[in-house]
């Protein structure tokens, strides 16, 4: 396999994508660059801000610290893939409504963590949000709009998120 | 300056043989990328100076926990997310899931491996502490096979350990104890998540009549290496938990540790931190002994 080019298949929200690239080139810049999937941001680039978070085969990661040549086979879910058929995900609802998003820099790494999070937590608690969240910066928002985004995307799905 | 991946040659292998056997052929020359969260974020920096990469993700040898009669046995590849939600680990190990889930952000944790976090051989890395407490034995693997050496014996500098360039290391073999333990944890860092550890202290314990009979005691950042404190041990160790003991045991400890002044603290902070830390676990038995 050359360093230079190396052909790469995987599926990117639902969909089967081929692009040819070098091997270390992260996967944030494949999804940018090479794909036009522009919603996904760089912050920090350096794995401590979330705002390039993305879903690899069910885990949340940043895309910043991920190789693409170790994302052969996977299946990829991007915040553009939150929208379907043109129909806000609760928590883009969400975020509009309770103004969890300001200069919006934050945003699609904040919606994909907290699309993560309530995957397997549907119901968080406050705390568990802090922590579902915490690798998520922003610099706006002061966070608290944030969490309550998320505790009302929870609710509207039917319940409560009880505070501890 | 930001890395350029084209200046690196990055390769996958068919399977771990063919990995081990390329590490043999061209010592030195390969450096392996498990989860990345060192490597990449070199790379970012444009500090990555090795030239050749060979992946280490889901190598298959290296990604299972594994349970047996005697020991838990964590392959190098398995990450903080598979750590701190098995339940092996939560039951008998708690340390170790717990400080897997103090270990950057829950993207950090279902990336970063245990592996990588011990052969990276910063002095603040989180999981150290708590293997050490659990006697760990770490095992290493090359094209010629395997060795077993005890943990505490692995880190022998600032960034140094027993590790050839030729070898990997395949897993992390823990003793299972059944008796119950008093155990001890504390991370002092600057905020609760994501913080590089200021100071840590791990603790585990056995007492009859207030006369410990079993103790292990390691630490993060005050050395430059993950440290287990053998002399402070000794100093505890068949003694009743009483001012005098308390006293030989600080001395003992502060006679060990060698912390430094850095950007995110200072020796002078980490001794009396320590010695605190040691305080609250010693405390802490003391009250949990049965008279
Ligand atoms: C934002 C952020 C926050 C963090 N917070 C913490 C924290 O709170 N506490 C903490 O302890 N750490 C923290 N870390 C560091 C932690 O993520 C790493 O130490 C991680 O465990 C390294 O594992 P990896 O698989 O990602 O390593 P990689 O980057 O893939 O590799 C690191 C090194 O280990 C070597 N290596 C990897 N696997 C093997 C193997 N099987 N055999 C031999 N060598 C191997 C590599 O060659 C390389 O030299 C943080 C990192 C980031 C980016
Ligand atoms: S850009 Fe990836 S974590 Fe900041
Ligand atoms: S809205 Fe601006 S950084 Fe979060």
């Amino acid at each position: 396999m050359s360093s230079r080019q190396f052909a790469i298949q995987f599926t990117v929200n639902g969909q089967s994508a081929r692009v040819e690239a070098p091997p270390l080139k992260r996967l944030l810049d494949v999804l940018r660059e090479d794909l036009g999937l522009t919603g996904t941001k760089e912050g920090c680039g350096e794995g401590e801000c979330g705002s390039c978070s993305v879903r690899m085969n069910g885990a949340l990661v940043n895309s910043c610290l991920v190789p693409i040549l170790q994302v052969e086979g996977s299946v990829v879910e991007t915040v553009e893939g939150l929208t379907v058929d043109g129909e806000l995900h609760p928590l883009q609802q969400a975020f509009i409504e309770c103004g969890g998003a300001q200069c919006g820099i934050c945003t699609p790494g904040m919606l994909v963590a907290a699309s993560h999070l309530l995957s397997h937590t549907p119901y968080p608690t406050v705390d568990e949000i802090r922590e579902g969240l915490a690798g998520n910066l922003c610099r706006c928002t002061g966070f608290i709009k944030i969490f309550e985004s998320v505790i009302s995307a929870a609710a509207k799905k039917g319940s409560q998120a009880h505070a501890r | 300056m930001r890395g350029n991946p084209e200046s690196h040659h990055f390769i996958d292998a068919a399977n771990l043989d063919e990995i081990l056997a390329l590490l043999a052929k061209e010592p030195g020359e390969w450096t392996a990328i498990a989860g990345g969260t060192e490597i990449m974020v070199a790379h970012a920096a444009g500090r990555l100076s090795a030239k050749k990469l060979i992946n280490l993700w889901g190598v298959p040898e290296l990604s299972n926990i594994v349970v047996t009669e005697t020991h838990l046995s964590i392959g190098g590849g398995v990450t903080f997310n598979q750590i701190r939600h098995d339940a092996t680990i939560i039951a008998e190990f708690p340390l170790l899931a717990q400080a897997a889930s103090w270990i950057g952000s829950i993207a950090n944790q279902s990336r970063a491996t245990i592996a990588g976090n011990i052969v990276n051989g910063s002095p603040a890395a989180d999981a150290p502490p708590a293997l050490l407490v659990y006697d760990a034995e770490i095992e290493l693997i090359s094209h010629k096979g395997t060795r077993r050496l005890a943990y505490s014996d692995f880190h022998t500098g600032y960034k140094q350990s027993l590790l050839l360039s030729s070898e990997l290391v395949l897993a992390i073999h823990l003793p299972r104890h059944h008796e119950q333990q008093i155990k001890y944890l504390r991370k002092v860092g600057t905020r609760r998540a994501m913080a590089i550890t200021k100071v840590a202290l791990a603790g585990t314990a056995s007492s009859v009549h207030h006369a410990i009979t079993r103790i292990r005691i390691a630490a993060a950042s005050v050395a430059d290496r993950p440290l287990r404190l053998i002399a402070t041990e000794a100093a505890l160790l068949n003694e009743p938990l009483n001012e005098s003991t308390l006293s030989r045991a600080r001395k003992a400890l502060w006679s060990e540790v060698r912390p430094i002044d850095d950007l995110r603290s200072t020796a002078e902070y980490r001794k009396q931190v320590i010695a605190n830390l040691l305080d609250e676990f010693l405390t802490q038995i003391a009250r949990s002994s049965p008279s």
